[in-house]
């Protein structure tokens, strides 16, 4: 039998607190099956580590039990030190008796002796636990990238740079994303295509970086170091590597289409190129709003391309699917706005005049519609007063987003201080509801656009905005004077929150990589592996993981590159080996090889009994409860453990 | 005053999605009553309904398989597997005259840790008003 130790940890009072340290440990240590059991106030220190080793050495123990916190808090740190003290890792099992017990039980006593039973399962399970050694795989040297925003664009430059093959699949025409469409970013006043522009070119000529515009990941099959992954490229009916963006295909074209990069603010033809610095350079053919490609409707650009001797244009273009195989997966998939139309208090969709900050973020833009000058899109006048809505459709968890979207109070103090310069005898109104402006130099960014640029900061919720005799009626509040307040506006700017983008929900189950509550991928843990997904060997970056600005997002692309290469440091990787195992009892039936969502189960034509391969077991379960005769087993997840567990429970 | 009864209730959780929604309801000092004990598997479709039917004839009152949501499954699909199962299960539960309250299928993922404390606090309650199922001593009396 084995000789099993069990250490129980205080972790300070959160557990100590509601558990009864001293009750578990001395009725434990008298279980005929106990060797040794004890307490330390934190057993993931270094003398609480230390107590383990000695213990583990003083009384000869074979296998042990840490009650503490949950398994996927510290598993990997106590599985370490039962190796390094000489015991199989895997005979060390975690009773997770804080996140399951102590913070969600108030009573003492019943919070105790629940923790018992989950202490009694732990030992049960570990008894029956066999040693086993990792089961070792090669990595793929390579990194895929989805999205090709800013958190993309980094983390492609750091993999390759550091001379790593890179896939870039990007949705849309071009790189750049959304940072692309921004006129200048806070603190600095950085014009963002400036300092962006050189990265994208600098991405496109990189030797190591294959990056696939018009794409999406369609399909992920495999693990950590090995996936193999199929994404789906929209026809290029124009061939990037010959097309020199002259835009003669473009003044031909006859279709007129909102141009979405402005947010329709401007027009494009079916075949344009995103915007004046798009990466790849070449132009894009909108098939969805083309006269027609199947039959062919019109042609006019092919027939302007091949004049000019360019033709780099093939209108019989299929999809194409591309098969990739990488060793990791960095997602980076970015944010869009919620959507103003559902904010029907402050009339945006009926009133003109009123604007989401991107579209004010366009029209500041040089490149923009109109070319950096502020209009009144109802009827082109310059406006004289102007109101911003801070938090609109933010921080309202019961009608529309419940989080703060984090950016908003930086760049309305910008968009009200671009607008005093670019109108001097104009008036900005903020309505607030508190600053949040943490960040280097953004407290005295905030200050100085309000003590420089003389704006109004008025704090308080609007009510209702809605147009009368060429005006908008900004109706709200100010809290502070506590009076009621109305401004009759020219121009009404809402600050709407981000959201991820979409198709965020699908990438997630195609990626088996899980969202929070809000949509956004979550993180493994939030303080100590931020820049990872649960799933191993998938790292997060950018907005696509939570609302964040562009220095928090290039830190975190960079992060999440350094994540993946050091899982590429190494040409192999060690796999865990609790997978599946025929037992001799097969009798070749069949019934669980359908079932392996990884194809690792096959018959064996010679012996006529089912086989698993351990590369590919990914180690569910799921034909293991399939088996009739009960001839499959999972290696320290036996059935005889379950039950062995479930007699704990419910002894 | 009569004792009240204190069900208990068996867990299964998966530990990709429902053993960390329940983690989570840990962290954020969500509250709930202590009579479900979760075990961790690796996925709801390891889950053998001989397992839920051994509880149950030892002494539990009540069994939980919760997994990850259909389509979040990490394993692709093993949680369709289980559903398969649990209504061959919920048959067999019928037939032996066993209220199929008592055991239940549900999906929680990794961000829900108010749902799975919902799903406890309910669990329990029902189960509180069904009484003990007394399958042990029941079998103990015939034989």
């Amino acid at each position: 039998m084995k000789r099993v130790g069990l250490f129980v940890c205080h972790c300070g009072l959160n557990i100590a607190r509601t558990v009864d340290i001293k009750d578990i440990v001395e009725k434990t240590s008298k279980r005929s099956d106990i060797v040794f059991a004890a307490d330390h106030k934190y057993l993931c220190s270094e003398p609480g580590q230390a107590l383990i080793k000695d213990s583990i050495r003083q009384h000869k123990l074979d296998a042990i039990v840490v009650a503490a916190c949950s398994p996927a808090m510290h598993e990997a740190t106590f599985k370490t030190i039962a190796q390094l003290s000489g015991l199989n890792k895997y005979n060390c099992e975690i009773a997770n008796i804080r996140e399951q017990s102590s913070w969600v039980h108030d009573d003492p006593q019943k919070a105790t002796e629940k923790a018992h039973i989950i202490v009694s399962e732990a030992i049960e399970k570990v008894k029956l636990n066999e040693p086993l050694q990792p089961i070792t795989v090669p990595v793929t040297r390579k990194v895929l990238i989805i999205g090709g925003g800013i958190a993309g664009i980094r983390a492609s430059l750091d993999v390759a740079n550091a001379g790593y093959q890179v896939y870039l699949v990007e949705k849309s025409g071009s790189i750049g994303g959304r940072m692309a469409q921004l006129s200048e970013t806070f603190p600095t006043l950085d014009c963002a295509i400036c300092i962006l522009g050189p990265l994208m070119v600098e991405v496109y000529r990189h030797p190591n970086i294959k990056l696939l515009r018009l794409s999406q990941v369609e399909e992920v099959r495999g693990y950590i170091g090995n996936f193999k992954v199929k994404v789906r490229q929209e026809p290029e009916y124009v061939d990037v590597a010959k097309c020199n963006a002259c835009g003669e295909c473009a003044k031909v074209c006859p279709a007129d289409v909102p141009n979405e990069f402005d947010f329709g603010l401007t027009w494009r033809k079916a075949i344009y190129t995103p915007f004046a610095q798009a990466v790849p350079p070449a132009y894009v053919l909108d098939a969805k709003n083309c006269l027609g490609l199947l039959p062919q409707a019109c042609g006019e650009c092919k027939k302007a391309c091949d004049q000019l001797g360019t033709a780099c244009m093939n209108l019989d273009a299929w999809p194409q699917t591309h098969e990739l195989e990488v060793g990791a997966i960095i997602v980076a998939t970015g944010y869009e706005l919620y959507d103003a139309t559902k904010l029907t208090e402050y009339g945006y969709g009926t009133c003109p005049d009123v604007m989401t900050s991107i579209e004010f973020e366009r029209m500041l833009s040089a490149s923009g519609p109109t070319l950096g000058e502020i209009r009144r899109p109802s009827d082109g006048r310059v406006p004289r007063e102007i109101v911003f809505i801070q938090c609109a459709g933010q921080r309202e968890p019961e009608t529309a987003l419940p989080y703060c979207s984090k950016i908003c109070c930086m760049y309305t103090a910008r968009h009200a201080m671009m607008f005093r310069e670019k109108v001097p005898e104009g008036q900005a109104y903020v309505f607030y509801m508190d600053i949040r402006a943490g960040g280097k130099g953004y407290e005295e960014f905030v200050k100085r656009c309000q003590e420089e640029r003389g704006l109004l900061y008025l704090r308080g919720r609007v009510a209702k905005v809605y147009e009368e005799n060429g005006k908008l009626i900004v109706k709200g509040v100010d809290t502070i004077s506590g009076k009621r307040v109305q401004i009759n506006a020219d121009l009404v700017v809402l600050a709407v929150g981000m959201i991820p983008s979409a198709g965020s929900k699908e990438l997630a189950s195609t990626l088996k990589a899980s969202l929070d509550a809000n949509g956004f991928f979550s993180e493994a843990h939030p303080k100590l592996r931020p820049l990872e997904s649960p799933t191993a060997g998938i790292y997060l970056a950018g907005a696509g993981q939570a609302p964040k600005d562009i220095p928090e997002t290039v830190a975190q692309a960079s992060g999440a590159a350094a994540k993946a290469l050091d899982l590429l440091s190494s040409p192999t990787l060690e796999r865990e080996p609790t997978v599946a195992q025929v037992l001799e009892t097969c009798s070749g039936c069949g019934i669980c090889i359908p079932l392996c969502p990884y194809e690792a189960l096959t018959l064996n034509a010679n012996t006529n009994q089912a086989e698993v391969s351990e590369a590919l077991c990914e180690g569910c379960g799921t034909c293991v409860a399939s088996c009739p005769s009960s001839s499959l087993s999972l290696r320290n997840l036996t059935d005889q453990q379950i039950l062995a567990m479930i007699e704990a429970i419910v002894a | 005053m009569e004792k009240t009864f204190e069900p208990k209730i068996v867990g299964f959780l998966c530990k990709w999605c429902s053993y960390a929604g329940a983690d989570l309801a840990g962290t954020s000092r969500m509250k709930y009553p202590p009579n479900l004990n979760a075990m961790r598997v690796n996925c709801s479709g390891r889950i053998d309904p001989s397992f839920v039917l051994r509880a149950l004839a030892s002494g539990a009152d009540g069994v939980l398989i919760a997994g990850c949501h259909p389509g979040d499954c990490h394993y692709t699909n093993g949680n369709v597997k289980t559903l398969r199962r649990f209504r061959l299960l919920q048959r067999m539960l019928d037939q032996f005259g066993i209220e199929r309250e008592r055991v239940r299928l549900e999906w929680i993922s990794a961000s829900e840790g108010e749902r799975y404390a919902r799903v406890v606090r309910g669990m329990t309650e029902e189960i509180r008003s069904l009484g003990p199922l007394n399958w042990k001593t029941t079998m103990e009396v015939a034989a």
